[in-house]
């Protein structure tokens, strides 16, 4: 708008968007804050706002009783290997839907797009059956395959808006210069590209880090448990343990905001692209 | 309309759900090659893994799943899984439950999206003029996108405790209450309170989508309303909102669909009780499978997805008319 704001429409709109960052925020700080308490300060009254005595006990409990290292590993395991592959195959689906033309196009988008509507726990009777006739259950990487097909669909829609940006050009020039297509893609879009992919790679890597459903289904056993596998577990006992719990809750949640950061611009160019696009 | 700027003046393309099919589409964007046989193979090879894992691990399953709908399919009995025809259906319409949970997940809808959508407008409204820290604002406000929804429960199932919940605590600061609620054991709050985690987690999301729309407004609209003499309530009203109408129409209709099938906060925080009060269908399609009856937590994913059929049919041509009429 051009017109000049006047100083109480400022001092509105700063105290309005002021508060909705504190309410945003507070459920973190609370997490946290309750994270470092002792144990024992957790139950106690009055609730205190900022731990009386700081103690990462939570924390050392969480990885001498709950093998919580073991479901970092496995998580960090699936959810890169699974992003990379993810990632690297949606480039190439991305780039044949951004840059050519062919009658089957607009199915082929919608039937990717279909997958986010439908919901997913019909299919989990039958991937269950599917993964024990392939010998994959409670098996990382067999989670790993199921992942990278649950991440292709949006990922290649977010890149197809990235790539329809790049002009033709410039691959044009590269395979004038004798690349081939394959080469034009990797030597001259992908480094234009990087902030775009690597943003695609961090959303596919914060969503197979916190999968819950298909996890839960499919792995049994502790050695092979992700992160959020066991945290449904946590809560499914009669009494939860929210020493354990928030400190669980902290780490799982650090990484990816911290991902998140960096990537965030780009996530978001690509989910309004997507999503406006259709 | 954020991508290419050569999209930015033609805001009825997006009337479109599906993204145009066809060399049409060459019209306004860039040039396209068309599809020759000799180029096919190659490009078949770019496409094929994307196709084989979705078609393996995705399609299949889910149609696999759809069959099990009618199926007699328990995983305490798998010697006879019988085709039932509508029997499973005809279980989940006579459950005592279907009712309630049918219409909570009305509420859980509705309740949660007219929040999200009043809350989301206004923090975009004022996010569209650049102040400094504005970057560093949007990033902090974006944050819950990165935890997942079953967390979120987790975490707002802490707040919400009644004993040592943080949010009965300050409610008892301000005065508001005397005595701590249990919020979550108490059927007649329970919902109330997931639908608040719901409305802090989906803010952002149509701040964002509606501050990206936002900014495709040209300028200049603005500048002929100026001299006009039009007020800023006349602005937002008549040019703002008609000029990113179907944006916001289609981001409603995305977030309808997305938050009736998202039953991760529910599960986390409440796990659909107290008596089934928070149940909505997906969480209760869960529950359902967990109890190991297929067959019929495939008839309630059905179910599921014929209403936003139905529903988003309805939408899309009620979104029609209403252009034709404009």
């Amino acid at each position: 708008m051009i017109d000049k704001e006047t100083s109480r429409a400022k001092a509105v709109k700063f105290l309005f968007l002021g508060l909705w960052l504190v309410i945003t925020v507070f459920p973190l700080y609370w997490i946290v804050v309750t994270s470092f308490k002792k144990p024992g300060a957790i139950f106690s009254y009055p609730l205190t706002y900022w731990p009386e005595v700081f103690s990462i006990e939570n924390y050392l409990g969480l990885f001498a009783k709950a093998q919580f290292g073991t479901y970092v590993v496995n998580s960090l395991i699936v959810a890169t290997v699974a992003a990379v592959i993810a990632t690297f195959i949606s480039m190439l689906s991305a780039y044949v839907l951004a840059r050519f033309e062919f009658r089957s196009k607009g199915a082929i988008l919608l039937a990717f797009l279909a997958t986010q509507m439908i919901p997913s726990f019909i299919a989990l009777g039958p991937l269950y059956l599917l993964m024990t006739q392939l010998k994959l259950v409670d098996n990382r990487f067999g989670l790993i395959l199921i992942y990278i097909a649950v991440c292709i669909p949006f990922c290649t829609v977010m890149l197809r808006g990235f790539f329809e940006n790049i002009p033709d050009a410039l691959e044009e020039a590269a395979m004038i210069d004798g690349c081939s297509r394959f080469g034009a893609l990797f030597r001259v879009l992908v480094p234009v590209l990087k902030p775009g992919i690597v943003a695609a790679f961090i959303f596919n890597f914060v969503n197979c880090w916190n999968e819950l459903f298909l996890s839960v289904t499919l792995i049994n056993s502790d050695a092979n448990k992700t992160i959020p596998t066991a945290l449904n577990g946590f809560i499914t006992s009669y009494n939860i343990d929210w020493g354990s719990m928030s400190a669980a809750a902290v780490l799982t949640i650090i990484p990816t905001m911290v991902l998140f950061a960096f990537a965030s611009r780009y996530i978001v160019q690509g989910l309004t692209a997507g999503a406006v696009k259709g | 309309m954020t991508t290419t700027t050569d999209e930015a003046g033609r805001g009825q393309q997006l009337a479109t759900p599906t993204p145009p099919a066809g060399p049409s589409r060459t019209a306004g964007g860039h040039r396209r090659r068309t599809f020759t046989v000799r180029r096919g193979f190659g490009l078949l090879g770019f496409l094929a893994p994307a196709f084989i894992f979705v078609a393996i691990f995705i399609y299949y399953p889910m149609i696999a799943g759809s069959q099990m709908a009618f199926r007699n399919w328990n995983l305490a009995n798998l010697t006879d899984t019988s085709w039932v025809g509508f029997g499973n259906f005809l279980a989940v319409f006579a459950d005592p439950a279907f009712g309630k949970v049918v219409l909570n997940t009305v509420v859980w809808v509705v309740a949660s999206i007219v929040p999200q959508f009043v809350i989301g407008f206004g923090i975009a409204l004022w996010l569209r003029r650049k102040f400094r820290f504005r970057g560093l604002y949007q990033a902090m406000i974006f944050f819950p996108w990165a935890i997942s929804g079953f967390l979120i429960g987790i975490l707002f199932r802490w707040m919400f405790n009644s004993e040592f919940g943080v949010i009965n605590d300050l409610l008892q600061k301000v005065g508001l209450i005397d005595t701590p609620i249990p919020w979550l054991a108490d059927p007649n709050t329970a919902m109330f309170a997931v639908i608040v985690a719901n409305v802090w987690y989906g803010v952002t999301f149509f701040a964002i989508m509606i501050l990206a729309a936002l900014q495709s407004v040209p300028e200049d609209l603005f500048e002929a309303a100026a001299l006009d003499g039009a007020g800023k309530a006349r602005m937002l009203f008549q040019i703002t909102i008609p000029y990113i109408r179907t944006t916001l129409a289609l981001t409603v209709l995305l977030r309808v669909i997305w938050i009736f099938n998202f039953p991760d906060i529910i599960y986390g925080m409440t796990g659909g009780g107290p008596a089934n009060q928070t149940h909505i269908l997906t969480t209760w399609m869960i529950a359902t499978t967990q109890r190991g009856d297929y067959g019929r937590a495939s008839a309630i994913g059905l179910i599921v997805v014929a209403i936003l059929l139905v529903f988003t049919a309805f939408y899309l041509l009620s979104m029609r008319e209403k252009k034709v009429k404009a």
